[in-house]
């Protein structure tokens, strides 16, 4: 075999802590190597270029290429031997960046190990098989997860360009966050005024299936085609017969339910809609108030549904969709309160949320936008913010900075303002976090215009005196303490990951970070893809954002999708498992450890039964090579010979220098 | 208002607080609710979130001379809320330390009363209450302070005229040797 | 029941200005199941002031009574005053590292492990005993009062060194004082300083600090403030008409220790506990109480 060595030196990154041509120079002793050079940026274009004239003068029929990551450039530097007329998978990569320049703080012994990785990578590449792609059909139907307005954003693009859409949204109604707020910033329009108009045409739009109420109960398969199995949630109320009248809320007894829309400062009924320009507009019975359940009598929705659309006995029902993408966009949860115990912890019915206090300026909320204290329903004349709280806090484990709570609450001091005449407004900060377009401006206007005190520094304290609330902070630009005794404190609480957006991640297997949100591709350049091909995240389950960039992200995973979809059919990676027939035992072993179900049985015309490997469900993981007793089962491109290969190389260079 | 020169960093001293405290310095981001907390800052010449922005700048002299690393009362309001897991309060006590160290307490008070405390304890091995007051008032030279206490006190056998000095008391003088001796070793 | 045997490391000030915290202490201590085996020749824990003047030497005047307690073969050293918990957790966190371990064991001469397990009184009843087993040995409920549960700064704080009830509100006191029947609003100065050990050198900020404190326990209509520790009673009794004088008020407030409240409640009587000790008397607060228990008694 005729192998080429191509070093990198990535400028200083690589170069200034090893080698490179010393490590080009070696590989030229190595068998079958023909060709070794370095260069400076292998990745750029006149870098391609040399390999590619490599390939061609010195007849290569394998390359192999010292740079960073494999995740970084692999396929890159795929294309650029097929382009050149080599199957693109006789090419391997040795990570002399991320496993060597970057940790290794000596330059010699970097050198020696960088020496060394291209030594195993050469072995490894002069025992690679041509290999092939097939191509399988893709399934032209997306399905997104979370109808919030990332969710509602993806849906639509996506159905607009011609595909079908399956929107699974957890609660009855879509909408999200978004439907619980008053206005927005940085333009102070009414939410549910913009979001609404978004919301009917996703439910009448005829290449969208909506199921609300719905959550994933199992995700199967790859990209192009996927299982889905969706559970929707029993209601107790037949939708299809359901008017969304209301009769029932009238009517229903148990008057003190938790009301989740309305985020607790209000109560609603065990049957109720959540607000009034859900979508779909539909009753659901919460059995966790309603009598029926918890006393097992009472029947009176039953007794006024015009319709006859109760059904006590209704149960969870399963429904199997099949997709061939998928984007996440399920949003973000909010701090429970009860954690900041420094500020009552939820025991001080005057130290709010700020979600709750949107309720409460929203003129279709409980108060009907009419600011008041939770105690005594008094008009407060003294509001204080507090910014932060909970976020970039390392005390309660997120470090982060939640990026809206700042913008909101300078939307709420105006409104404030607007709503209470005369009121003091104070808001105490750490930082004012307003880079969006407009967004320094809108918090200044918040000072400038409406007279809203900022002042610099945390709150330690909150505590009742009297009436009022005690609110202790600082003002660390005077340096003095600052107490504030307030009618009503609103706390920015921190953004946190969506409740069970881990174990929807486990289903979806794609990764989190330490706080629950999703991992992106590539922090710059992949944003909306996910390490699992076929899956694409939009909005906030990404990490904290605001509207204008969940709404970005939610048409760049559509377009991403429409892209994929661009073709009819897909290349599967070859680079999985293959089962020699003639030693496996069929012990089925592997069945048991593929984790996607990969593995299926094959009669022989012998009768014998064998394992065979299902092409597009393998994922390449190579966890069956590991437990198959006879080694029959073998990874390709990574097979039990190649690891040798490399072993030994690695046992020769250490042989050679002792 | 003084020009920092910023050659005026003392990193040697930021370098000794950490390595004391086992705190970093540039943790802290001067959220300020350290002295939002404090109940003593009323009392403070400097409120100790700017104690910890004087160390971040290594300004050792305004630190080591501060009223307030004397007037802190330990009582750990600032490291249980400090959203950067400082233990505020700790840096506080090795500042104390090292303004001894540096001779620049700066309040004679309060050191005399820890003093007078600890000789008590160094003499008897516990504390004896009583000897601690007027050692502290001979001291600073104020002799009647708590004297009206002493009546409620005496009159419910709650104050002994002469200390107890207990069996081991000798040990805990030996402590308080082998400590000095060690601390001299280590110069 | 099979009484309970803790190594009890009582504190220099309850043979001294807290003496009805000891008298009271064990009473109650006994009351309960709990034995209390004093630790033979301890000494004084160090307290603030050493860790004025360095770290090591205040954890080796605490630490020599880890050393003696571990001698006892028990598993839990318990003591009632906060301020020589505090010194005795920080010596046994200390003595954790293998490094601090060999320095402490050199000063205090003595074989130490550092394992003995250290805790408040208030802990050991309110988590060994339990609330179930003193409510049902209450005999006298102390109905009808109200108090104010005053746990000061350093019961519950920092947290990963009190490993016990919440450092921003703490119950456990509150829910004693519930379980023998008297009422403990919501008091928000709980967990504020008094102004501590500055009573002699800085008498402005006890007067300051204990002022605040005590008009917020007028301020919830407390009969009295209830207190677990010697250097916070000194400060809101012994010094309050000092305090009084400062904050320009008349009113008495009295101050009780924890295990006064709960020893009257199990049928000592108020001299037994040693109420008749305070600077600040407590006949209102008694005299309401008898009135209470009369009419339950019609
Ligand atoms: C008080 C407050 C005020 C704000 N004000 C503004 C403002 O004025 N301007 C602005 O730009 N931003 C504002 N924001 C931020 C705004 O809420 C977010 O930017 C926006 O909601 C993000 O949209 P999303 O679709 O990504 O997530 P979400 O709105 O959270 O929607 C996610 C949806 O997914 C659903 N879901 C969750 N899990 C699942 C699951 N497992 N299966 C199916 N469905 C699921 C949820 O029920 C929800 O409907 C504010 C935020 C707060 C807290
Ligand atoms: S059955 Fe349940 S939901 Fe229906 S009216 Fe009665 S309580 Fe309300
Ligand atoms: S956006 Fe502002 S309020 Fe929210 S966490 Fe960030 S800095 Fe704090
Ligand atoms: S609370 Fe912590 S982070 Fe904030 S100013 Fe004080 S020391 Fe710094
Ligand atoms: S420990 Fe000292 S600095 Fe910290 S809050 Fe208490 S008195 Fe203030």
């Amino acid at each position: 075999m005729r192998i080429g060595v191509f070093v990198c030196h990535c400028g200083t990154n690589i170069g200034g802590m090893v080698d490179s041509h010393q490590v080009a120079e070696a590989a030229k002793q190595f068998p079958h190597v023909v060709y070794a050079t370095d260069y400076l940026y292998t990745c750029s274009e006149p870098g391609q270029l040399q390999i590619q004239t490599a390939i061609k003068e010195q007849s290569l029929d394998g390359v192999v290429v010292a740079a960073c990551s494999p995740r970084m450039h692999e396929n890159t530097f795929r294309r650029t031997i097929e382009r050149a007329g080599l199957n693109r998978y006789m090419f391997d990569m040795a990570n002399i960046r991320e496993h060597c320049s970057w940790i290794g703080e000596d330059k010699e012994a970097n050198t020696r190990k960088a020496t060394e990785l291209v030594r195993m990578a050469v072995a490894k590449v002069a025992n690679h098989a041509h290999l092939h792609s097939s191509l399988f059909d893709v399934n032209k139907r997306v399905l997104v997860l979370g109808g919030g307005v990332a969710g509602m954003q993806a849906a639509l693009d996506c159905a607009d360009g011609g595909l079908d859409v399956i929107l699974v949204e957890k609660k009855t109604s879509v909408g999200g966050r978004m439907a619980q707020l008053d206005k927005t910033f940085p333009t102070v329009d009414c939410s549910i005024c913009i979001l609404g108009p978004k919301m009917v045409d996703v439910a009448q739009h005829d290449k969208i299936k909506l199921y609300t109420y719905a959550e994933i109960d199992e995700i199967k398969g790859y990209v192009g085609n996927y299982t889905a199995k969706i559970r929707k949630k029993a209601p107790y109320v037949d939708w299809t017969k359901c008017t969304g009248c209301g009769l029932c809320m009238e009517k229903c007894p148990s008057k003190q339910s938790f009301d989740y829309h309305n985020e607790g400062i209000a109560v609603t009924t065990a049957i109720n809609i959540p607000f009034p320009q859900a979508i779909p507009k539909k009753a659901k019975i919460d059995p966790a108030y309603c009598r029926q359940f918890t006393k097992g009598k009472c029947g009176v929705c039953a007794k006024v549904c015009p319709v006859k659309a109760i059904n006590y006995e209704m149960e969870d029902e399963i429904v199997t969709e099949e997709v061939g993408a998928i984007i996440v966009a399920t949003g973000y949860g909010l701090l429970d309160i009860g954690e900041l115990g420094e500020y009552g912890a939820g025991r001080y019915p005057d130290v709010i949320t700020g979600i709750q206090y949107e309720r409460m300026l929203n003129a279709s909320g409980p108060t009907q936008g009419h600011v008041q204290r939770p105690s005594d329903g008094e008009e407060p004349k003294r509001v204080v913010f507090i910014s932060c709280a909970g976020s970039r806090d390392a005390s309660l484990g997120r470090p982060y900075c939640s990026n809206f709570c700042c913008m909101y609450i300078a939307k709420q001091a105006i409104l404030t303002k607007d709503h209470v005449p005369g009121v003091e407004v104070y808001v105490f900060y750490i930082d004012i976090r307003s880079p969006g377009k407009g967004y320094e401006e809108f918090t200044r206007r918040a000072q400038e215009e409406y007279g809203v005190q900022y002042i610099r520094g945390r709150v330690s304290r909150v505590f009742p005196q009297g009436k009022r609330m005690m609110v202790k902070g600082v003002d660390t630009l005077l340096g003095a303490q600052m107490e504030i005794e307030a009618d009503l404190v609103v706390l920015g609480t921190a953004a946190t990951a969506a409740p069970g957006a881990q174990e929807l991640a486990e289903k979806l297997r794609i990764s989190y970070d330490g706080y629950g949100f999703y991992m992106e591709s590539h922090p710059k350049l992949r944003p909306v893809e996910t390490n699992t091909s076929g899956v694409f995240l939009a909005g906030a389950c990404q990490g904290p954002k605001d509207i204008p960039a969940s709404v970005g992200q939610g048409s760049a995973a559509a377009s991403k999708v429409l892209a994929l979809f661009s073709k009819d059919q897909l290349a599967s990676d070859p680079q999985i498992a293959l089962v020699n027939e003639r030693r496996c035992i069929g012990c089925f072993k592997c069945q048991d450890t593929c984790p996607f179900g990969a593995i299926e049985e094959r009669e022989l015309r012998d009768g014998q039964k064998v394992a065979h490997v299902i092409e597009t469900v393998c994922q390449g993981c190579g966890l069956c090579t590991s437990t198959c007793p006879p080694g029959a089962i073998q990874l390709q491109q990574c097979t039990d010979n190649q690891i040798i290969a490399e072993v030994e190389a690695l046992c020769q260079a250490w042989k050679q220098r002792s | 208002m003084e020009t920092i020169q910023v050659e005026s960093i003392d990193k040697g001293f930021i370098a000794t607080v950490e390595r004391e405290s086992g705190q970093q310095v540039a943790q802290c981001y001067q959220c300020g609710n350290c002295t939002a907390g404090c109940p003593l800052t009323f009392a403070f010449d400097i409120p100790v979130h700017q104690i910890m922005r004087l160390l971040q700048v290594g300004q050792k002299d305004r630190v080591l001379r501060s009223h307030a690393i004397w007037l802190c009362a330990t009582c750990e309001t600032c490291t249980t809320r400090c959203p950067r897991e400082i233990d505020v309060a700790r840096v506080m006590d090795v500042l104390r330390i090292l303004s001894r160290r540096a001779g620049t307490v700066s309040e004679q008070g309060v050191r005399a009363f820890y003093d007078s405390f600890l000789d008590s304890v160094k003499s008897h091995g516990r504390l004896y209450e009583l000897g601690v007051i007027m050692k502290y008032n001979l001291q600073t030279k104020r002799p009647f302070t708590d004297a009206a206490l002493g009546p409620k006190l005496l009159g419910k056998g709650k104050i002994h005229l002469l200390p107890g000095t207990i069996k081991g008391a000798g040990a805990v003088k030996e402590i308080f040797k082998r400590f000095a001796h060690k601390r001299r070793n280590e110069g | 029941m099979k009484a309970k045997r803790y190594a009890y490391y009582p504190g220099c000030s309850q043979h001294g200005t807290a003496a009805e915290y000891e008298v009271s202490a064990r009473a109650v201590a006994d009351k309960l199941g709990i034995t209390l085996v004093e630790v033979e020749d301890w000494s004084c824990c160090g307290s603030t002031p050493a860790h004025t003047v360095d770290h090591v030497l205040y954890g080796a005047l605490a630490a020599r009574n880890l050393a003696l307690a571990e001698q006892m073969k028990l598993d839990t050293m318990v003591t009632p005053c906060p301020s020589c918990l505090i010194a005795l957790k920080s010596a046994r966190v200390m003595a954790q590292d293998k490094e601090h371990l060999q320095e402490l064991r050199e000063l205090i001469d003595l074989p130490l492990k550092g394992t003995i397990e250290v805790k408040s009184l208030l802990q050991v009843i309110f988590e060994d005993i339990g609330l179930e087993a003193l409510t049902a040995k209450v005999k006298q409920p102390l109905t009808g009062l109200t108090f104010a549960p005053y746990y000061g700064c350093i019961l519950t704080r920092p947290p990963q060194l009190a490993q016990f009830d919440d450092a921003e509100n703490p119950v456990s006191m509150d829910k004693i004082i519930a379980a023998v029947g008297a009422n403990a609003p919501d008091f928000p100065f709980k967990t504020e300083c008094c102004g501590a050990a500055f009573g002699l050198a800085k008498r402005q900020i006890v007067q300051t600090l204990s002022a605040k404190v005590l008009a917020a326990a007028e301020a919830i209509a407390a009969d009295a403030i209830v207190v677990a520790c010697p250097l916070c009673h000194q400060n809101l009794d012994l010094r309050q008409e000092q305090v009084n004088a400062f904050r320009g008020a008349r009113s008495r407030m009295p101050v009780w220790y924890i295990t006064q409240v709960v020893g009257l409640a199990l049928g000592f009587s108020p001299h037994e506990m040693g109420l008749d000790k305070h600077a600040v008397a407590s006949d209102a607060i008694l005299a309401k109480w008898e009135t209470h228990l009369k009419e339950h008694a019609q």
